[in-house]
């Protein structure tokens, strides 16, 4: 049986890991290969490099980092940040990556996400999508979301970007709920199962995890595949050897 | 010892070669059809589809080579389907070593393909590969195509039924896991297969 999986997120600024809140007010959390060994060790399934200001800046993911996690690494991982064309794209899976996600990039020119998916195959392409809650009731897709000054709201429907994005050859959609991001109250989980019905392929759960518990609730309820939090294990809030101890008990597979 | 990890374009090859670094081997990464021939280990790794895949290897003059080696040979991912009969997908031939077909996951309601995560190993019978390896042990998977269990499974993995996830005959040997991304177990067989 397919385990659930754990996945730390650590977000990149200046060849450094870093966390903000509300995607704002970003610190300095810790140097990119050590925290990547250190979650290795500690038994994180797989492990997702968001390079945050790679695409508000217009430029590509550094790969002298990617290497260096590759060449260290012996579980998955998934780097983010920038990527627009199938040749950047490449040069990341060569620097040793397992999967690229695209976001931002991939609003802009949603024909990225088929041209990638030919090229590489679709359990390569990872489609991340930042969504929020607006006045109307419906979640709607942000874009830019590394630059607070330059993010945009756009009019796109998260649920009709998601659908979208699947069919285009996405083989695995994060979906970066932002309203609940950072503040540790949970994931959305009603925004989670509402994806959920219509997302085929895997589906991880980002933004609000706070307590084991709300990584039962996104594994239970909401039926993703994986979740995805940053803060919580930085900061050595929650420990994912006993988090996984306790999802067993709680009857969620993991791989332990 | 000489490692050889054949050059068919897949993007998982620098993973597989740091995974070797980490056992103390240094693989070169080639297309040369001497180097491949001479080399006391061969391993085809392989991420993408089986029609370019296979594509990429007639266009190098490497298939009749492949199907002529006598030293251990490892494909892994898309690398060991590429030693089967044929693919589903993009009903591709592929090179005959291991007689079996490569069929995609039939749809099932919650059985989301890409199949990529962890999943476990059940052993089923005994081989050298398998040394070390616990019932149960987890490995990192990510494909939407897998051979069927039968007569050449060292291993099957349970996803909506069971598929093949180590394969043997001969002296040709398939994991459709990434044992370069499946931890510690995934080091010990890659062990294995160098000591092989």
């Amino acid at each position: 049986m397919l385990s659930r999986r754990i996945i730390p997120c650590l977000d990149v600024r200046d060849g450094k890991v870093v966390k903000g809140v509300r995607f704002r007010d970003h610190v300095v959390m810790g140097e990119i290969v050590d925290l990547a060994l250190r979650y290795r060790d500690e038994g994180a399934d797989e492990l997702v490099f968001y390079d945050i200001t790679a695409s508000p800046e217009g430029r590509s993911v550094d790969r002298g980092w990617v290497e260096r996690v590759a060449s260290v690494i012996d579980i998955p991982f998934c780097v983010a940040g920038g990527i627009r064309s199938v040749d950047e794209a490449r040069a990341v899976l060569h620097a040793g990556a397992d999967k690229i996600s695209v976001n931002s990039p991939a609003l802009e020119r949603p024909d990225l996400i088929d041209e990638l998916a030919a090229a590489f195959g679709v359990q390569c392409v990872v489609v991340g999508i930042d969504s929020l809650r607006d006045a109307d009731g419906e979640w709607h897709v942000r874009q830019y979301t590394g630059d607070p000054s330059r993010t945009q709201a756009l009019p796109r429907r998260t649920l009709d970007w998601m659908v979208e994005a699947q069919q285009r050859g996405a083989g695995e959609i994060v979906l970066n709920c932002m309203g609940s991001d950072g503040v540790r109250q949970g994931y959305d989980l009603e925004q989670l199962a509402a994806v959920r019905k219509f997302c085929l392929v895997p589906l991880i759960a980002s933004g609000g995890a706070g307590a084991p518990e709300h990584f039962r609730d996104a594994f239970l309820t909401a039926d993703v595949d994986g979740a995805l939090a940053a803060s919580v294990f930085h900061s050595g809030a929650i420990a994912i050897p006993s988090l996984k101890q306790s999802l067993d008990a709680w009857g969620v597979a993991v791989r332990t | 010892m000489s490692v050889v990890l054949v050059d068919a374009g897949g993007t998982n090859i620098g993973s597989v070669r740091y995974a070797l670094q980490r056992l103390g081997v240094e693989a070169s990464l080639t297309s040369d059809a001497d180097a491949i021939r001479t080399a006391d280990k061969v391993i085809l790794p392989g991420v993408g589809a089986a029609g370019p895949g296979m594509a990429r290897l007639r266009e190098l003059g490497l298939v009749e080579l492949m199907r002529s080696l006598t030293q251990p040979v490892l494909g892994v991912c898309l690398g060991m389907q590429l030693l089967c009969e044929r693919s589903e997908e993009g009903d591709t031939e592929c090179l005959s070593l291991i007689p079996a077909t490569v069929s995609r996951f039939s749809e099932q309601p919650g059985l989301r393909v890409p199949h990529m995560g962890w999943n476990r190993l059940q052993r089923q019978r005994e081989h050298p590969l398998l040394d070390g390896l616990v019932d149960g042990d987890w490995a990192y998977f990510v494909h939407s195509y897998a051979v069927p269990a039968g007569d050449y499974a060292l291993a099957v993995t349970d996803f909506g039924g069971a598929f093949s996830s180590v394969i043997a005959r001969g002296n040709f040997h398939g994991m459709q896991f990434h044992p370069e991304r499946s931890a510690k177990v995934g080091a010990r067989l890659l062990k294995n297969f160098l000591e092989l």
